[in-house]
């Protein structure tokens, strides 16, 4: 009897299947918020494969925990960084959706 | 196997599921608020497989960061990025891109699950098995030191531009920045 609990394919496809859900939301939400969830679920897809990298391959089991916090804290700065743009680009054009800001377009 | 490596099988299947749950809401609530919702259900199932993963400290981070912090500053977005009669009923509109977003998904679940199918892992010979945060904490201090130092420059710089960015738009109108 294998565990699913205990075997790295297990996670890599848990890994894949965020990885996926995060791109396919990317190109098809219309709003900043739901790119923005989006890119977390690619960030934890990363975060999950390093988990498991270093639970059943590496020599060291800080390294993908490193990594994996890592990852947290560049995602934590790029989300406070896109929500105060989401504030700015609310005070000048009243809203967030990304149509709206066409002045660059030609 | 025991009646409580069941009990621990079914526990992770109930992890997986919360995953697989939260992200569908995430990409097909039609409510903005219920998108963010949906990433903490599914950030709360990453939670339980860093647990099963072996790490309790990542475990922990995992809620405090991503389900405490994050997840209040997106809804904090959305929040000031709505006039107040709009956050409950801010539907998503039209979805654009379907079949592009489709097929991108579909691409890189093939790639990838043709490289994990038919790459041989290889575990490293000898491995230590010590998760401990003790463990961790001593090497963010010695071997990763100057990535370390690092994240924290670049939380710093994060939060000045964030503050400062925020700010700027007052004195776009014209109003004197207090």
């Amino acid at each position: 009897m294998i565990f699913i609990s205990d075997n790295l394919y297990t996670y890599l496809i848990l890994a894949v299947f965020l990885l996926i859900v995060g791109i396919y939301g990317l190109i098809q939400h219309k709003t900043f918020i739901g790119m923005l969830v989006s890119t977390e679920l690619i960030l934890n897809g990363a975060g999950i494969n390093f988990m498991a990298f270093n639970r059943f391959l590496a020599p060291d089991p800080a390294t993908g925990q490193v990594i994996t916090l890592f990852i947290m804290g560049i995602a934590a700065a790029e989300a406070a960084i896109v929500v105060s743009f989401i504030i700015a680009v609310f005070r000048k054009y009243h809203s967030i959706d990304p149509d709206d800001l066409i002045e660059l377009q030609g | 196997m025991t009646f409580y490596q069941y009990i621990a099988e079914g526990l992770f299947l109930v992890f997986v599921l919360l995953i697989i749950a939260g992200s569908f809401i995430t990409i097909r609530a039609r409510i903005l608020m219920h998108t963010v919702l949906g990433l903490a259900v599914a950030l709360l199932g990453v939670a339980g497989i860093y647990f099963y993963l072996g790490s309790m400290f990542l475990t922990l981070m995992q809620i405090l960061i991503y389900v405490g912090a994050v997840c209040i500053v997106l809804i904090f977005g959305i929040m000031v990025g709505s006039t107040p009669t709009e956050i409950a009923e801010k539907t998503i509109k039209d979805r654009k891109n379907i079949f592009l977003a489709v097929s991108a998904a579909a691409a890189a679940f093939f790639l990838l699950m043709i490289s994990i199918l038919k790459t041989e892992w290889i575990a490293a010979p000898a491995q230590v098995r010590d998760f401990s945060a003790r463990h961790l904490g001593e090497s963010f201090l010695y071997q990763y030191c100057l990535a370390f130092e690092l994240i924290s420059v670049i939380l710093l710089i994060a939060i000045v531009g964030a503050i400062i960015l925020a700010r700027g738009g007052q004195e776009n109108k014209g109003e004197p920045s207090s």
